[in-house]
Formats: C-alpha cells, structure tokens, sequence
C-alpha cells in the first residue's frame, strides 16, 4: 500500500487531468489507470461561461481524492495563496506545491519551494512539493514539514524519462523512508515501471497519457507498467554486471571435442 | 465603481465581494476569490468592503497536471 499524509491508496499511479481530447476521455482514463489520486487546479472563471464548474462535477462523478496543484507559479506568494484557493474550492488539505523557477525548463525554484512549504505546513496544509532530485533541497523540504516528496523525472512535458538516475537513486538511497513519486518527464510505461523498479513509491503521469494517439489505453498500460514495477522491486532486482556469467550450469557438461 | 475582475474591467454596483460575484453571474459557483492577491474565504466575502480599482480574482477548478 502506498502511504500519503497518512492515506492508503492502493494504486501507485497518480495521474494528471490536463490536456485530454474530451472529458470523456478523461474519465475513461481515470477508470483505465486504476488510479484513486488525481491533480486538478485552478484557473479564472468566467461569470457566464462558468466552464470549471462542469470539469468540477465531471470530477467529483470519478469518486478519486484530488491533490491541487499551483502550477504556474513563479513566486512564494503567488503559490501560498493559490494554495489557499485551492484548499476551500477542492475542501483538501493536500496541496502538490509548485513554484516554478525558470520557463525554458519549468525547474522547480527550490528556495522559493521550501520557503512556501514552511509556511503552508504551519497553516496545517499537506504539502507535496514539485522539486528536483537535489540531496539538500529534499532535506530542507523535509525540515520544513514535509512528508512527501516528488522530484522531477525530466522537465514537464518533455517526455525524457529518468533524466539522472544517479541523482534519483541517490535520493532514494538518502531517505528510505519517505515516500517518493517520481513526477514530470515520464513518456512511455517502461519509464515508470524503471521508477517503481528503483524504489520510488510512486508516480505522477499526465501528457504521457493525455497525448498518446489512444489516451484510455495508454493510461491502461501505465497502469500494467507500474504495478509490474512495484513487484519487480519487491522481488529484489538482480545486481547489473559488466562480464558474463552462464546461466546454464557448466558442471556436468558432456566433453565431445 | 470600476474593478477589475480576472484581468477585465467592470463597472459594478455592489459594495462587498458576495454581491459582486452574485451581479457578475457567479451565483451558486464553486469558486475561490482573492482581492489585490490576498486569499479571501468564502465566509469573509460579505464583509470584504470593495473600493474602486480593487483587482479581483475568481478561480474554479481546472484540469491540471
């Protein structure tokens, strides 16, 4: 069971709800995913369209939990208070902070990010922070109240994968017992099946699944990769090496030169 | 008095932000509200006094990654 601010949740897929053809679609992958853990966020309503009011009740129809984001923006104060909206709209704590420090990239600005976790854990918020794999900014995020943490696998959207997997594997290595979702970057399944094989707990998909030809299957692949991942992991990975061994048993091998 | 309402100007009548949003077509909406970029909650907003030029922001929920 994956373990969230003191929530179970049984899958290990959480999943973006930005970009699909349609809201059905939407709601098709949500189902074909398994996922019980979605990201929604906030944007201005207009008086006459009301357009958020019918994705919030498509939404609500899925029966998963939400984790608001505050993507898109680019300062602590911004952040705080869209964290804020976030928290009386979606009636959750659960807030994934983002605090975006650079465009070309969309890099989480980690000293902005940590400053904002400090002061939404005091406001008792559940804070799951948008970072980078950053030994000490983990750390610091991790002093500032934090329980989760969810280190970028490649920029947002990019599709990349695991990006340094010497950095995420430290960070895994480093804090064994915090709960780690790999989140942004991830293109295919076998990306984040490679991230449940390496110990992160969990992981964040959108674009991945949103744009694919055909979204309700991939989103049921993602879902076939991760739990393959998960119980790759739990079964123990066998150590790479660099020269060959047999697997066939050489003893006993008939001699017909 | 004119205030601004998600980046677009509007002449309004209301004095408080609970009537605003209600003369604005936001009556019954699941939204949040913020005036010049501090978090008002929704027990607040008939109290929340508006004066001219006030920067509102009124966000509902969208999909997000």
């Amino acid at each position: 069971m994956l373990r969230l601010y003191d929530t179970e949740l049984r899958s290990r897929l959480l999943l973006g709800t930005a970009r699909y053809p349609s809201p059905s679609i939407l709601t098709e992958a949500v189902k074909a995913s398994g996922t019980e853990l979605v990201t929604v966020s906030l944007r201005r309503e207009s008086g006459g369209e009301r357009a958020g009011q019918g994705f919030w009740s498509i939404i609500r129809g899925l029966g998963v939990r939400v984790l608001p984001n505050t993507a898109g923006c680019h300062s602590v104060k911004e952040a705080v208070t869209t964290a804020q909206m976030g928290r009386e709209v979606f009636g959750t704590s659960w807030v994934k902070l983002e605090v975006i420090g650079e465009d070309e990239t969309l890099q989480p600005d980690v000293f902005g990010l940590v400053e904002a976790a400090r002061i939404l854990r005091r406001e008792g918020f559940e804070v799951f922070p948008y970072t980078t794999e950053d030994l000490i900014a983990a750390e610091r995020l991790l002093e500032a109240g934090c329980r989760v943490l969810m280190p970028w696998g490649s920029p947002i959207g990019s599709g990349r994968g695991l990006n340094n997997l010497f950095g995420l594997k430290a960070l895994r290595a480093r804090f064994p017992e915090v709960p780690l979702v790999v989140d942004a970057g991830i293109g295919v399944p076998s990306h984040a099946a490679q991230a449940l094989e390496l110990g992160f707990d969990a992981v964040l998909i959108n674009t991945a699944v949103s744009q694919a030809r055909d979204p309700v299957g991939m989103a049921g692949a993602f879902a076939q990769a991760v739990a393959a991942g998960r119980a790759a992991y739990e079964a123990g990975p066998m150590e790479p090496r660099d020269l060959a061994v047999p697997s066939t048993p050489v003893i006993g091998k008939a001699f017909l030169k | 008095m004119r205030i601004l309402v998600n980046g677009a100007s509007h002449e309004v009548r209301a004095a408080d932000l609970s009537a605003a949003l209600e003369e604005l077509g936001y009556g019954g909406a699941v939204v949040a509200t913020a005036v010049n970029g501090e978090f008002v909650p929704a027990a607040d907003r008939q109290g929340a006094r508006l004066t001219d030029g006030d920067r509102v922001e009124v966000l509902a929920p969208m999909q997000g990654g």
